[in-house]
C-alpha cells in the first residue's frame, strides 16, 4: 500500500530537478534530505521538485518540504514544484507554501480525480 | 531505640501517650509501679501533680511531697516511693514509678542520679515509640477507610449494568464516574415485554458501604416491581413501601424511572425527587417535569406520571446531581443552564458521542486538578433519525502508516455515498491526519492501543469519528502553524495536522474525557467550496 520515497536527480545547466516517486511522509525524511544535499553539492542554482509520481503527502511530509524550502532559501536557491494534483496544490496554497515556491500548473490528473 | 522503649513500657505509665495527653487533652493518665503492687495509678488530667512532675528537676520523693492531689494519694496507697518524670522537649510523656528499695533502705543520692540519667535517655526513646505507635494506628484507620471505599465501589459496580441495551433505531450510552468517596449513584436498564425498555437513574444520599447497600436493595426491588407493574408511578410507589421500614435513618433515595416504547418513542416516567430529564430535539431543549417525594422517607407516597414522545433525532438525557453541582475554580456550579446549552448542540451525535461532549464540557468547567466532588452519572438515549446509517466501524493498531489502512477501508464507503472527487481527497487527508494524531499523540504509537474509527451518514453529510485510547494525555496544543515563522526557524516545521484537518472538512471538533479523545469530522456531500474550485 505505502511506497517508500525514491528520488532521482536530473541536473542540467545549473538547474536540478528532483523526481520524487512514492509517498512524502515520515519515511521520506532520509531520502529527501540526501537528495537535497546532492543537489546542493552539484551546485544547483535552482531546484524543481517533481511530484508527478507522488500519490500521498501528509502533514509530516509538508513539514519535510518546509524544511527543504528553508534550506534552499538560506542558500538563495529558488524552488519550483510541479506535477502536484489539484488536491495537493490546494494544500500547498492553504499552507502558503505556494507563497515561497513557484507552483507549475499542468498536473497530470490522477485516476479518479476531477479538475 | 524501640527495644528500650519496649522494655520501659512496663514500668512507665500504661496509657500510650497518657501523661502527655492527660496534661493537654484530658484523658485520665494511668501509671503503674513494678513492685510491690503493680496496681495502675489513675491521674486525672487536671490533677496538679501533672504540672508539678512536668517542671520537677529530677526524681520526686512521694513520701515527702506536699500537694493537694488525688493522684498523690493513690500513688502512696499503691506503695510508690519515688517518681522519676520522663520529660522530653518540655513535655511530660511518662513516669518511672518505684516502690521501696528491696533492701528496705532509702534511695541514695547515687540511686537518684542513676535513675535521672536513665530517665533523661529513656524519655526521648519512649516518645519515639509513642509516635511510631500513633502513626501505626493512623495508618491502620486510613487503610480501613480505603478498604471500606473499595468495598463500596465493588458493591456499586457489581450492580451497574455490564452491557447496554441494543435496540434498532436507538443509541443508548451510559457513564458512571464515582467520586473518591463513592456516593450512591446508580442506573439500570430493564428489558420489559412488548418492546419496552425500563430506564432507571437514582442517587442514594450518603456515601460508602451503607449507601451502596441501599442502592443494591433499591435496584433489586425496582427490577422485581418493574416486571409486575406497568405504570412507572406504581413501580416507584411499590419501591417506596419496601424501603421505608428498613432504610437507615437520614438516608433516602432519589430515583427516576421511565418506560420507553421503542417502536413509537413514547416515554412514560415517574420521578422520586430526582433531577428532571432533558430532551433535546432539533436544537430545542426541554426539561420534562414530574413530581414525587424521594424514596424511603414516608409511606403512602404517590408518584405523578408524565408522558413525552421522543421524535426521530431526539436525545433524552438522565443525570445525577454530581453533574449540575460540579463546581469551577470560583465555586460556581455547572448548573442546568450549561447542561442545557451543551444539549442544544447535541445535533446528530449518537448517545456515546453526546456523553463524551458532556464530559468534556464538565472537565473544561472544573477547577484544574480538583478532585471530583460527587458521583457523576449520565444516561443518554437517542432515537436515530431515518436519514442516518452506520457505514463503517473498525479499529486500526497504533503503528506508523496505519492511517493509510484507515483510508483504504473508508474510501469505498466515501465513494459509494457519492462524495465528489475533490471532497473525497480532502476527506482522505483529514481522516489520515486525524488517525495520525490519534496514533501518535493519543496512543503514543503503542500498537496494542487501537484507534477506533466510525463512519456515519447523517442526512447529507458524512461524519467520521476517530477515537484514541489516550488515557488522560492532554492533546498537545500546537500553535497555529505560520510558514513565515517556520521558514525563519522560529517554529518547528511540523504541527500541520490539526490545521490541515480544519481546512479540509466542513466541521471539525475534538472532545475528550479521561480515557479517550474523539475527533469528529463532518463533510457534506455537496458544498460551495467544490464549485468555487471547479
Amino acid at each position: 500500500m505505502t511506497t517508500a520515497l525514491e528520488v532521482r536527480m536530473d541536473v542540467s545547466g545549473g538547474a536540478a530537478t528532483l523526481l520524487l516517486a512514492g509517498d512524502v511522509d515520515r519515511d521520506a525524511a532520509a531520502a529527501l534530505d540526501r537528495a537535497y544535499s546532492e543537489a546542493a553539492a552539484a551546485g544547483a542554482a535552482s531546484l524543481t521538485l517533481d511530484f508527478a509520481a507522488v500519490p500521498y503527502i501528509n502533514s509530516t511530509g509538508i513539514a519535510l518540504i518546509v524544511g527543504l524550502l528553508g534550506r534552499a532559501r538560506g542558500a538563495g536557491v529558488p524552488v519550483t514544484a510541479r506535477g502536484l494534483t489539484d488536491h495537493y496544490r490546494e494544500i500547498f496554497e492553504i499552507t502558503r507554501l505556494s507563497d515561497f515556491m513557484t507552483i507549475e500548473a499542468g498536473a497530470p490528473a490522477p485516476e479518479g480525480s476531477t479538475t | 531505640m524501640s527495644s528500650v522503649a519496649h522494655s520501659l513500657r512496663r514500668i512507665v505509665s500504661r496509657g500510650r501517650t497518657a501523661p502527655a495527653v492527660a496534661a493537654s487533652v484530658g484523658e485520665p493518665a494511668r501509671a503503674a509501679s513494678p513492685a510491690p503492687s503493680p496496681a495502675p495509678v489513675d491521674i486525672a488530667p487536671n490533677d496538679p501533680i501533672i504540672p508539678y512532675f512536668q517542671s520537677a528537676a529530677g526524681a520526686v520523693d512521694i513520701e515527702a511531697l506536699e500537694l493537694e492531689s488525688p493522684a498523690l494519694e493513690s500513688m502512696r496507697a499503691a506503695g510508690v516511693k519515688l517518681v522519676v518524670p520522663l520529660v522530653t522537649q518540655g513535655e511530660l510523656i511518662g513516669l518511672l514509678n518505684l516502690g521501696p528499695r528491696l533492701s528496705d533502705q532509702e534511695y541514695s543520692g547515687d540511686d537518684r542520679r542513676l535513675l535521672e540519667s536513665l530517665a533523661a535517655q529513656a524519655a526521648p526513646a519512649v516518645r519515639v515509640g509513642q509516635l511510631v505507635r500513633e502513626q501505626e494506628v493512623e495508618i491502620r484507620s486510613r487503610e480501613r477507610l480505603e478498604q471500606e471505599l473499595a468495598v463500596a465501589r465493588l458493591i456499586q459496580q457489581n450492580f451497574l449494568p455490564r452491557t447496554l441495551p441494543e435496540a434498532a433505531g436507538w443509541s443508548v450510552a451510559a457513564d458512571y464516574r464515582p467520586a473518591r468517596e463513592v456516593g450512591g449513584d446508580f442506573y439500570d436498564f430493564i428489558d420489559l415485554p412488548d418492546g419496552r425498555l425500563g430506564i432507571v437513574v437514582g442517587d442514594v444520599t450518603d456515601k460508602g458501604v451503607p449507601a451502596a447497600l441501599v442502592m443494591a436493595a433499591t435496584r433489586s426491588v425496582l427490577r422485581a416491581s418493574a416486571q409486575r407493574l406497568l405504570e412507572p408511578g406504581a413501580v416507584l410507589q411499590r419501591v417506596n413501601e419496601h424501603l421505608v421500614p428498613d432504610i437507615p435513618e437520614n438516608m433516602f433515595v432519589t430515583c427516576l424511572y421511565g418506560v420507553l416504547e421503542l417502536d413509537t418513542g413514547r416515554l412514560v416516567f415517574a420521578n422520586a425527587g430526582h433531577n428532571l430529564p432533558m430532551v433535546s430535539s432539533e436544537g430545542a431543549v426541554t426539561e420534562l417535569m414530574a413530581r414525587g417525594m424521594p424514596l424511603g422517607l414516608m409511606p403512602g407516597m404517590t408518584y405523578e406520571e408524565t408522558e413525552a414522545v421522543l421524535d426521530p433525532g431526539a436525545h433524552l438525557l438522565l443525570y445525577s446531581d454530581g453533574v449540575t453541582e460540579a463546581h469551577d475554580a470560583d465555586r460556581e456550579m455547572f448548573g442546568g443552564g450549561r447542561l442545557s446549552a451543551v444539549m442544544s448542540q447535541a445535533g446528530a451525535r449518537h448517545g456515546s458521542a453526546l456523553l463524551r461532549t458532556l464530559l468534556a464540557a464538565l472537565a473544561a468547567f472544573a477547577a484544574p486538578g480538583a478532585e471530583q466532588e460527587d458521583d457523576i452519572t449520565l444516561v443518554a438515549i437517542r432515537r436515530e433519525s431515518g436519514s442516518e446509517a452506520l457505514l463503517a466501524e473498525f479499529s486500526v493498531a497504533s503503528e506508523p502508516g496505519n492511517e493509510r489502512e484507515a483510508i483504504r477501508q473508508l474510501e469505498p464507503a466515501f465513494v459509494a455515498a457519492g462524495l465528489p472527487a475533490a471532497r473525497l481527497e480532502r476527506m482522505k487527508t483529514a481522516v489520515a491526519e486525524a488517525v495520525m494524531n490519534a496514533m501518535e499523540h493519543g496512543n503514543g504509537f503503542r500498537p496494542e492501543v487501537p484507534v477506533d474509527i466510525r463512519l456515519v451518514r447523517e442526512g447529507d453529510a458524512l461524519v467520521v469519528e476517530v477515537t484514541d485510547g489516550g488515557s488522560a494525555r492532554p492533546m498537545p496544543e500546537a500553535p497555529e502553524p505560520d510558514i513565515d515563522a517556520k521558514l525563519a526557524g522560529e517554529q518547528t516545521p511540523r504541527g500541520w495536522g490539526l490545521f490541515l484537518i480544519r481546512n479540509m472538512v466542513d466541521e471539525m471538533d475534538v472532545s475528550g474525557d479521561d480515557e479517550h479523545h474523539t475527533t469528529r469530522l463532518v463533510m457534506r456531500l455537496e458544498g460551495g467550496r467544490d464549485d468555487d474550485r471547479a
